[in-house]
């Protein structure tokens, strides 16, 4: 249980990148790499966390002293909303190799036609 | 074997080796639960009485940190010009395109309406009340989005198109970039840092209780919706395209 | 707690990066979004959760199912 959140991150990041290389379909490939993003998220989130913490929200509290880190959690928070707009920039790629070239293999998308 | 098959099998010695030195360079960090982090724990305690937030996150984007946000910012509208761009050729919709995507149930189209107000209420609340509860300008922002195309989901492309034209869209996406870097330079230029907190800080508990930050919460939050929609009409200009005729297939 | 929805994050990861049809694959990352949504809440991040369940049930899904229905034409 110690070690377990970054054993989870790491296997997430892995199994990712295995997808995306093994891909048949450039969407799929995009979703691949989201789940690797992810993985970062929860990496992030659990070096942060501090056993019997709390969120870092204070309202009407006034120990302060036992929340979770908030640095990562703000951090995370902007990344997510950042990766859609990454990602629908990886899919109009995608679109856009399919008007050009009929297919979103990537196998089959190989060499430079002019 | 095909060369997929061969580029799988290449690929899981190389990830096994990657998950190795992942594993290892895990094992230096403290165990979960225990961490040490000095700059947390002090922000945790100093962000209310200093700045009088509630939400030590949402200090922390827009005030402690508010140069880490005006860049997340920027790559939001950046990967969103790079979209609408590559989208720009891809065919738009002709009228009988639009005349195809219609809901033919009548409930659905006046429950949709009612909901989607719903949900873009939620969305404006969440943003208001960021610096106090959980929320804030990038959470409240993706909630109006989303809740502006469930007018699509419920009734029809032509309504969700008179809503979020291009025309009215563009601007308000820059105006939010814009205003967030005005903000931060207008400060600059009056002789305190940059993105300083002119406004000081308000009344704990209210909306105003971060000073400018408040602003800045704003800015982001019209940036983020307004891109999230510029996003959506690009990919539904494509889905209308592509609806083929009522053979029974849609 | 923690460690049982870590093990199922980690499951259903595996199962979306390893699921070939990109239409099965966006319903499945539905459900891996949500999962993780319940992962934030119970490490006390609810900014993070609020995000995330927005990001992982309208955005994802409308974007990659545009993009599906207009590459098979």
């Amino acid at each position: 249980m110690h070690y377990l959140p970054y054993g989870v991150a790491a296997w997430i990041f892995c199994v990712g990148i295995y997808g995306a290389i093994v891909s048949r379909n450039l969407i799929h490939l995009a979703m691949c790499l989201a789940v690797t993003q992810s993985s970062t998220y929860i990496l992030l989130l659990t070096i942060g966390y501090r056993k019997h913490g709390t969120a870092p929200v204070f309202k009407g509290f006034e120990n302060r002293t036992r929340g979770v880190d908030p640095v990562v959690q703000a951090l995370t928070l902007t990344d997510i909303v950042v990766s859609v707009t990454v990602i629908a920039l990886i899919l109009a790629l995608a679109l856009d190799a399919h008007r050009a070239a009929g297919t979103v293999d990537p196998d089959e998308l190989v060499g430079l036609h002019g | 074997m095909s060369r997929r098959t061969l580029r799988g099998l290449l690929a899981l010695p190389a990830l096994g080796v990657l998950g190795a030195i992942l594993a290892w360079g895990a094992s230096g960090l403290a165990p979960f639960g225990h961490f040490h982090g000095f700059y947390g724990q002090l922000l945790n305690a100093i962000a209310l009485p200093q700045r009088h937030t509630t939400n030590t996150v949402t200090a922390i984007v827009f005030d402690y940190r508010g140069l880490d946000t005006m860049g997340e910012e920027l790559i939001l509208f950046a990967a969103v010009v790079g979209v609408v761009l590559l989208l720009r050729e891809a065919g738009h919709p002709t009228q009988q395109d639009i005349a195809r995507d219609r809901v033919h149930s009548e409930a659905l189209r006046y429950f949709g309406v009612a909901g989607a107000a719903l949900v873009v209420l939620v969305g404006v609340w969440l943003v208001a009340f960021g610096l106090v509860t959980p929320g804030g300008g990038f959470q409240g922002g993706v909630t109006i989005a989303s809740g502006v195309v469930v007018l699509f989901l419920t009734a029809g492309y032509r309504s969700w198109r008179r809503l979020a034209s291009e025309h009215a869209l563009d601007p308000l996406e820059a105006t939010g970039a814009a205003a967030y870097i005005t903000l931060g330079l207008a400060t600059l230029i009056a002789g305190a840092p940059f993105l300083h907190n002119f406004l000081g800080p308000g009344k704990t508990g209210t909306l105003f209780s971060g000073g400018s930050m408040s602003l800045l919460n704003w800015a982001v939050a019209l940036e983020v919706a307004a891109a999230n929609l510029v996003l959506y009409t690009e990919f539904l200009q494509q889905y209308v395209v592509s609806l083929v005729p009522d053979t029974g297939e849609e | 707690m923690i460690a049982v929805v870590l093990v199922l994050a980690a499951l259903a990861a595996t199962a979306v990066a390893l699921c070939l049809d990109p239409l099965r694959q966006i319903v499945l990352s539905g459900m891996y979004g949500l999962l993780l949504v319940i992962l934030f809440v119970v490490l006390q991040a609810p900014d993070v959760a609020l995000s995330m369940l927005v990001v992982t049930t309208v955005a994802y899904p409308l974007i990659v199912l545009a993009a599906i229905r207009r590459t098979r034409r």
